[in-house]
């Protein structure tokens, strides 16, 4: 065995006891951080592949803000497990059919010279599918591309507008004011004259 | 060097690369420890005080230099308390979590053109995935306290650093559009032609956002909420004590050099002289390090430290317009003939 399979024995080994663990743990937090592993193995072996940039994109996006996210969510909630294990046997022959389904579509995209489709040939130490990937997308694609684009902003903005609620009481305040303000027009200087008796001024 | 690489075998190239980790992590844990002798001291004279200037070595006190290797020792032979209710395995993981980041960062760093542990095409990538992965550390060593505080601090941290890393990527996304490569060699091979060349002049406002949220992604003063002491303690880290918190400790200051490289890298021209006629090498990177870190000790001595929702303005309405709109400035200058100012 070469070393490369040693390697992705052991990613894919790691793997697997990572989404058995996301599945089986009682504490919803050590679920979110075994999916976390998850996606860090599978960037592994996604790197196996040749495949760096979608490795490193998913470490980025996905364990680098997606899961944080995630987790400040979880974290905050008082999950009760046993509540959610509750459907388990009447979800269970759905949820066995997207299984096969997925298992199905894997092993056509795997064994693809039995279904008629060419295997991908090894590139050169030379070629960066960080490049080819950009002129694919900003060229080929790039329809497409910006259509993504539009539907991620459309659900962000509706995301805001749906959580925006305008209370008529509320104290907001604006940090760009608040460091603009000087002392000017804020502080009126008073000279006071010493009450007391023995107090002489200065420049008596 | 070759008699060797025959007597090993297959074993060469495992043991030859162990060998460079220890010849860029020594240095840097050892660098990690004069930092924060040389934080204490700076900030100390910054103060009209003295800082640390007792312990020495046999017997000569040497203006204090054997200080932190004191606090080193200290912190080692401290007990590691558990807190009752802890979720003792995270507990233990998150330090771990905290400083693996801020050490298979350095995997990619070059220090002159040929030293460089891993000369990987992506490496700017790289870098920006391995160092957004750092706040697992903080969040679930807040989490795993089971403290009110440390959570607290967690939340805080794990917004901020979120918020910040986006502001990061765009400043990072100019300089790769300025230097058309995300190696990190060929970014400084960009930068050539003296101090007037460095990516800090033509990515002016990117250089200014990358630097600040630099500090807010590490965590220092005067964005160091996450730990704010006057307000939640010392946040994420309240319950660790000992060899924990030392390791703790050791990612925030190896984190802090190694943004300082990054700036010296991108905006700063990394290895190469800013005089054509002096020759590159080293010492300019060293010297641009430190003065970056100097900038870093000077923040904390000045700044007082800055509301929550005035770092979450700073970094979504501010920043982040700023380098989208830096960003268009360079890609539609690349399209004139005025393209080689951005090159």
């Amino acid at each position: 065995m070469d070393f490369a399979s040693l390697v992705f024995y052991f990613l894919a080994a790691i793997l697997l006891l990572a989404g058995l663990r996301v599945v089986t743990a009682k504490n919803p937090v050590h679920s979110a951080l075994a999916l976390v592993l998850t996606f860090f193995t599978a960037a592994g072996l996604w790197i196996l592949l040749e495949a760096e940039f979608l490795a490193i994109a998913l470490i980025l996006v996905y364990v680098g803000a997606v899961m944080v996210l995630f987790i400040f969510v979880v974290m905050m909630l008082d999950i009760n497990i046993e509540e959610m294990r509750k459907g388990f046997w009447d979800h269970l022959p759905l949820a066995g059919l997207v299984a096969g389904l997925m298992a199905v579509e894997m092993v056509m995209v795997l064994g693809g010279d039995r279904f008629g489709l060419s295997a991908p040939t090894a590139k050169p130490a030379s070629y960066s599918n960080t490049r080819e990937l950009g002129l694919l997308l900003y060229t080929d694609y790039v329809y497409a591309f910006e259509l993504a684009a539009v539907i991620l902003l459309v659900a962000i903005v509706a995301a805001i507008a749906l959580t925006l609620r305008r209370n008529p009481n509320r104290k907001n305040i604006d940090p760009g004011w608040q460091s603009r303000q000087t002392a000017k027009g804020h502080i009126r200087m008073v000279n006071l004259k010493p009450q007391h008796p023995e107090y002489k001024e200065a420049d008596e | 060097m070759d008699y060797l690489q025959q007597l090993l075998g297959p074993a060469w190239l495992p043991i030859w690369t162990l060998a460079k980790i220890i010849v860029i992590v020594l240095p840097l844990l050892i660098a990690v420890a004069y930092l924060t002798y040389a934080e204490r001291k700076i900030i100390g004279y910054m103060q009209i005080r003295i800082g640390p200037n007792r312990v020495g070595f046999f017997g000569y006190r040497l203006i204090g230099l054997g200080q932190p290797i004191a606090d080193a020792v200290k912190l080692m032979t401290k007990e590691i308390v558990l807190p009752t209710g802890a979720d003792k395995p995270l507990f233990l993981l998150a330090p771990v979590l905290a400083i693996g980041p801020a050490l298979a960062a350095w995997a990619v760093v070059p220090f002159t053109e040929d030293w460089v542990l891993a000369n990987i095409d992506a490496s700017l990538l790289y870098i920006m995935a391995i160092t957004s992965m750092g706040v697992y550390g903080v969040i679930v060593a807040g989490w795993a306290s089971n403290s009110k505080y440390a959570f607290l601090g967690a939340m805080r941290s794990a917004a901020q650093i979120v918020s910040y890393e986006i502001a990061m990527g765009f400043a990072l996304v100019g300089v790769l559009m300025a230097a058309q490569s995300l190696n990190m060699v060929d970014i400084v091979n960009a930068q050539k032609g003296g101090f007037w060349q460095w990516y800090w002049l033509p990515l002016f406002p990117l250089f200014l956002v990358y630097l600040i949220s630099g500090v807010a992604e590490i965590n220092r003063a005067p964005f160091d909420v996450a730990e704010g002491e006057s307000e939640i303690v010392a946040g994420f880290h309240l319950d660790y004590s000992g060899m924990a918190f030392a390791v703790f400790f050791l990612a925030e200051y190896a984190n802090m050099i190694l943004v300082s490289a990054l700036t010296s890298i991108l905006f700063l021209g990394g290895w190469l002289s800013p005089l054509p006629f002096l020759p590159d090498g080293f010492f300019w990177i060293a010297a641009k390090m430190s003065f970056v870190l100097f900038l870093f000790l000077w923040f904390r001595a000045t700044f007082p430290r800055y509301r929550y929702d005035q770092i979450m303005r700073l970094g979504w309405k501010v920043f982040i317009p700023v380098t989208l709109i830096w960003i268009l400035v360079i890609g539609g200058f690349m399209q004139t003939p005025l393209g080689y100012l951005f090159h």
